[in-house]
């Protein structure tokens, strides 16, 4: 019973199901591994709510109309809303915050039978690459706790690596799910744009945000995100109107017939993100890319030679316009976040100054005092790059590039099958070390931002351990709706390796 | 066109309508959109603006946003952008209002009018859909303000034209004209009281043959007798600065109905830039031709085109036929009656007569009249078959209007039919050419007044229900 904190959710689920243990008994044993907070990874944990619903699932699987992941535990990113549980988006501008309903993706995942653990902490309103944006205090990595989790899933990813649930939801905006997986050597997966619904996901930037599943295998993520995805018309506009898929479906298929006719997967490297690759013809690129760690490098070049090893076949594919992404990114997601974050002014909800002249200085300094600085910095670009006069010049611009990034995506797609590469230049670095300086941490964005801007799927998985003995991930992308391929190129590669299963000494 | 100046100068004019939406549910949420219901009940969560809540468009706004569209021969934007107005006051929940900007549903388009004798033509520039805002309240409570949602969220068309009226009379014939066509096709209530069609008027004013004048704009006229008097004051205002050296500055003025005046709320140099972009939560707004057409096949018969008929079908002249599609009840009550007593320029006759007259006089609008068209029919063959006269006939009305009833018998209780019998009507005639030997003697000497005097001698004495017809002929014969 000690050691049900190390099973997978594909475990859990057949434990559960086979009535091994109950669902009382997983969500005792996880509540349990939560006292003290560990890493500071939660920010809204009640017993009662999670043993109520371990309960419900019991009775479920006795009644034999259990779901499919009918009691197995999970624990969301405290962006998603829920009526349960206070919701702050990291902020303090919502503490204590409780939504009237259930973000779709809760819903549909408790619907599943999935048991809610917790709320998780991140970044405030999803905004940084190392959780030390949050109101409520910085999360530690369990691999070292001197170092970041990642980000602005930094709970989700910490949680999850330190098995302190099997698995957790996060959201990606930028990088959002994939940076800390890798950083915290879990799986994550970021479905392509309008999988997953948008209700109920405290906005940041609308176009980019998506939210996906963490765990610590493809397998898992498989299983989670099929019972997150499917439409969602009559609440989110951008729901893609696609039936919702067994992810899992090709998990098992060998990559020597993994490719698009049946024949041999084709990995396109983009030329520029590893020093492998660096040849005379990427030079052009490569000088605008900032190049990855020596370890990490080679750890991802590892990944992909085991790919090809399976029978995979690489090629060099061209995208010329990555190092663009970093300023279209920022443009765009700043313009979206300075509107979305509007509606927080004291009035209706949310924080409100005790004091204030008049209405004018009521909004000021209920907004000064409810956002960190990191927020308020993104509002400040945002407003700045849709002002009368500058909108041409940044915003219009910047959707332009935007098109141009997601069509290189499509000229690469038409020579390969799935896109490998890294997720970070770099391991995770120590607390504070960027804290003072945003624009290194945006540069360190430049591997996941592209395939944000497309809308694609992307993931990360863990191949090994860089410098400072820290994980390492490496990123697939894939086209539209091609999360099954990712899934299943991924756990080819998680059957064959066992870097998925590396925990940190945090979890024993 | 022939301007009218006013102390020399031509008025310029253009408009910009917010036609409330006669949709059930609210623009992009579910909550209903009733009037007058206590504050912040009919407000939900999308509208609240709560975290996570997203927009999901009506397309019941879409599709009389449609409609206004084909009545107007407005091009329907296959492809339309919802874009984000950005700025910040307590009663607009998300900190934006979701309008559109760069590429609206409706575009282009005319109304047809008439100013007196003169058909006008006013262009349009474009009607897009947007959300309103709720409502401050800043009355009973205490020192704070109050923000009710209710209005938060409800559909509206802002219909904009280009500024082609030339004065305060052409600028409420198009005014009374749009309201006209909105309620025909029914996507508004026109209920102006309430708020569910509002005009701003853009004015300025200009020397003949000059370039446009800077404008200000009264917002928010919401009756067309304010409308008519704020312009004219605006007007009369602008002249006076212009004559007195001082330049007109471009603002937004509100128009007092107590003092008659507008006066300015903002110019220009405090104009917010609103960042407006494309809102992420929406993807455009697609109208393939198969939609269009469906609405097309789906749209109630457009006045212009039910007056074009009637005079077809009806032979009623075209003031006739215009006049009564000045609204759809009115139409429908001539066409009813029409057809049923088969007389449809008497129908036409006494609905624009007696009939709009009674209703004036009791301020009631068409759809109340409880006076049936089966009635008013009767009423009409009584009179065409000489059974009574149209004097006769007002009193049947009359009764009609307070009691109901049956036509025959309304007649007969109160004795109102014709004499047509000749011989008891020879011998009235006979009596009355007796007694009135003078004006028989006037009348043969050439004046024919005299002769009028006999007819009202002759229906005096038969208590007005001989036939004035009959009696002219049978004068006539005897006098011969």
């Amino acid at each position: 019973m000690d050691e049900l904190h190390k099973h997978s959710v594909a475990e859990l689920a057949a434990l559960l199901k086979s009535k091994k243990v109950s669902a009382v008994e997983v969500a005792t044993r996880f509540l349990a591994r939560l006292g003290g907070n560990p890493h500071n990874a939660f920010l809204d944990i009640n017993s009662e709510v999670t043993l109520a619903q371990a309960r419900e699932s019991d009775a479920k699987l006795a009644a034999g109309t259990a779901g499919p992941l009918e009691g197995v535990p999970i624990a969301h990113k405290d962006v998603f809303v829920t009526k349960d549980l206070a919701t702050t988006a990291g902020s303090r501008m919502l503490s204590g915050y409780r939504s009237p309903f259930d973000a779709t993706v809760v819903a549909r995942l408790r619907q599943a039978g999935m048991v809610t653990l917790g709320k998780l902490n991140c970044d405030e309103f999803a905004m940084g690459s190392a959780n030390e944006n949050s109101a409520y205090g910085a999360v530690s990595n369990p691999w070292n706790t001197a170092h970041v989790p990642g980000g602005s899933s930094g709970g989700s990813a910490a949680a999850v690596a330190a098995r302190l649930t099997p698995a957790a939801t996060g959201t990606d905006t930028g990088g959002s799910i994939r940076q800390p997986a890798a950083f915290c050597g879990i799986t994550g997966i970021k479905p392509t744009y309008g999988r997953a619904s948008r209700y109920g996901m405290v906005a940041y930037a609308s176009s980019l945000d998506q939210a996906g599943p963490m765990a610590r295998s493809a397998e898992d993520c498989a299983l989670l995100l099929s019972a997150m995805c499917g439409p969602d018309l009559d609440r989110d506009s951008t729901s893609l109107d696609v039936v919702a898929e067994d992810f899992s479906r090709d998990l098992l298929r060998p990559l020597a017939r993994a490719g698009k006719d049946g024949g041999a997967l084709k990995i396109g490297v983009p030329r520029g993100w590893l020093s492998e690759l660096r040849d005379d013809v990427s030079a052009q690129f490569s000088d605008q890319l900032q190049s990855v760690s020596p370890l990490a490098d080679m750890r991802i070049m590892s990944g992909v030679q085991e790919l090809m090893r399976q029978g995979a076949k690489l090629i060099e594919i061209d995208l010329p316009n990555t190092a663009l992404a970093i300023p279209v990114y920022y443009i765009v997601a700043c313009a979206e976040a300075s509107s979305n974050l509007s509606r927080f002014d004291g009035v209706k909800f949310g924080h409100r100054a005790a004091d204030f002249a008049d209405l004018t200085d009521m909004y000021k300094k209920s907004r000064a005092e409810g956002f960190g600085q990191e927020v308020k910095r993104r509002i400040m670009t945002g407003a700045y790059v849709l002002s009368h006069g500058y909108y041409d010049a940044y915003y219009l611009q910047a959707q332009k590039i935007r098109r141009m990034i997601a069509d290189d995506f499509q000229s690469a797609f038409a020579q390969c099958d799935v896109i490998a590469g890294p997720v970070a230049p770099t391991t995770a670095w120590k607390l504070g070390d960027k804290a003072d300086d945003p624009v290194a941490s945006y540069l360190a964005d430049i591997f996941t931002l592209p395939a944000s801007l497309a809308g694609l799927p992307c993931m990360s998985l863990p191949v090994g351990l860089g410098e400072g003995g820290m994980p390492v991930g490496l990123q697939l992308i894939g086209n539209y709706l091609q999360e099954a391929k990712l899934l299943n190129v991924a756990h080819q590669y998680q059957l064959a390796t066992a870097h998925h299963q590396q925990q940190p000494g945090a979890a024993a | 066109m022939s301007a009218k100046l006013v102390q020399g100068y031509e008025v310029v004019i253009g408009f910009e309508t917010h036609a409330q939406l006669s949709t059930q549910s609210k623009i992009f949420s579910r909550a209903p959109t009733a009037f007058g219901a206590e504050p912040n009940t009919q407000a939900c969560a999308v509208d609240l603006a709560l975290p996570g809540t997203l927009p999901v468009m009506n397309l019941g706004a879409v599709e009389r946003a449609i409609e206004l569209g084909l009545a107007l021969g407005s091009h329907i934007a296959e492809r339309s952008i919802f874009a984000r107005k950005n700025y910040f006051y307590p009663d607009l929940p998300k900190g934006y209002q979701i309008s559109q900007f760069e590429i609206p549903v409706v575009q282009g388009g005319e109304v047809i009018f008439m100013l007196g004798d003169e058909k006008k033509t006013v262009r349009l520039v474009r009607a897009h859909l947007e959300e309103d805002a709720g409502k401050s309240l800043h009355e009973d409570f205490i020192g704070q303000s109050g923000i009710d949602l209710n209005r938060a969220g409800t559909p509206l068309l802002e219909i904009v034209t280009e500024p082609d009226m030339r004065s305060s009379d052409e600028a409420v014939a198009y005014a009374k004209k749009l309201h006209e066509i909105v309620t025909w096709i029914g996507i508004c209530d026109g209920n102006m009281q309430e708020g569910s069609f509002r005009c701003d008027a853009n004015v300025s004013v200009r020397k003949p043959g000059a370039a446009l004048g800077t404008r200000r704009e009264i917002k928010n006229l919401n009756s067309f007798k304010f409308m008519q008097q704020a312009i004219d004051y605006e007007v009369r205002w602008q002249i006076e600065e212009i004559e007195e050296g001082r330049e007109i500055q471009q603002a937004t003025v509100l128009f007092n109905p107590d003092t008659g005046e507008t006066r300015a709320m903002r110019t220009k140099e405090d104009a917010a830039d609103y960042r407006y972009f494309p809102d992420p939560d929406l993807p455009p707004l697609v109208i393939g031709r198969d939609w269009v057409e469906r609405v097309r096949s789906e749209m109630v018969e457009l006045p212009w085109v039910m007056a074009a008929r009637f005079v077809r079908d009806y032979g009623l002249p075209e003031y006739d036929a215009a006049t009564l599609t000045q609204s759809m009840a009115m139409a429908a009550y001539f066409e009813e009656t029409a057809k049923a007593c088969g007389q449809p320029k008497l129908a036409s006759n006494w609905i624009m007569g007696e009939v709009s007259r009674r209703l004036n006089s009791s301020d009631m609008a068409f759809a109340r009249l409880l006076v049936t068209t089966t009635q008013l029919a009767a009423l009409i063959g009584r009179i065409a078959d000489g059974t009574i006269s149209n004097n006769a006939a007002k009193q049947v009305f009359d009764a009609l209007w307070s009691d109901g009833g049956d036509v025959d018998a309304i007649i007969e209780a109160k004795g109102l039919k014709q004499m047509n019998d000749s011989s008891a009507l020879e011998a009235i005639i006979d009596d009355v050419l007796a007694a009135n030997a003078k004006n028989v003697e006037e009348y043969k000497a050439g004046n024919v007044k005299a002769f009028n005097a006999l007819v009202g001698q002759a229906m005096k004495a038969s208590k007005g229900k001989a036939n004035p017809a009959q009696v002219n002929e049978l004068l006539k014969n005897k006098l011969s």
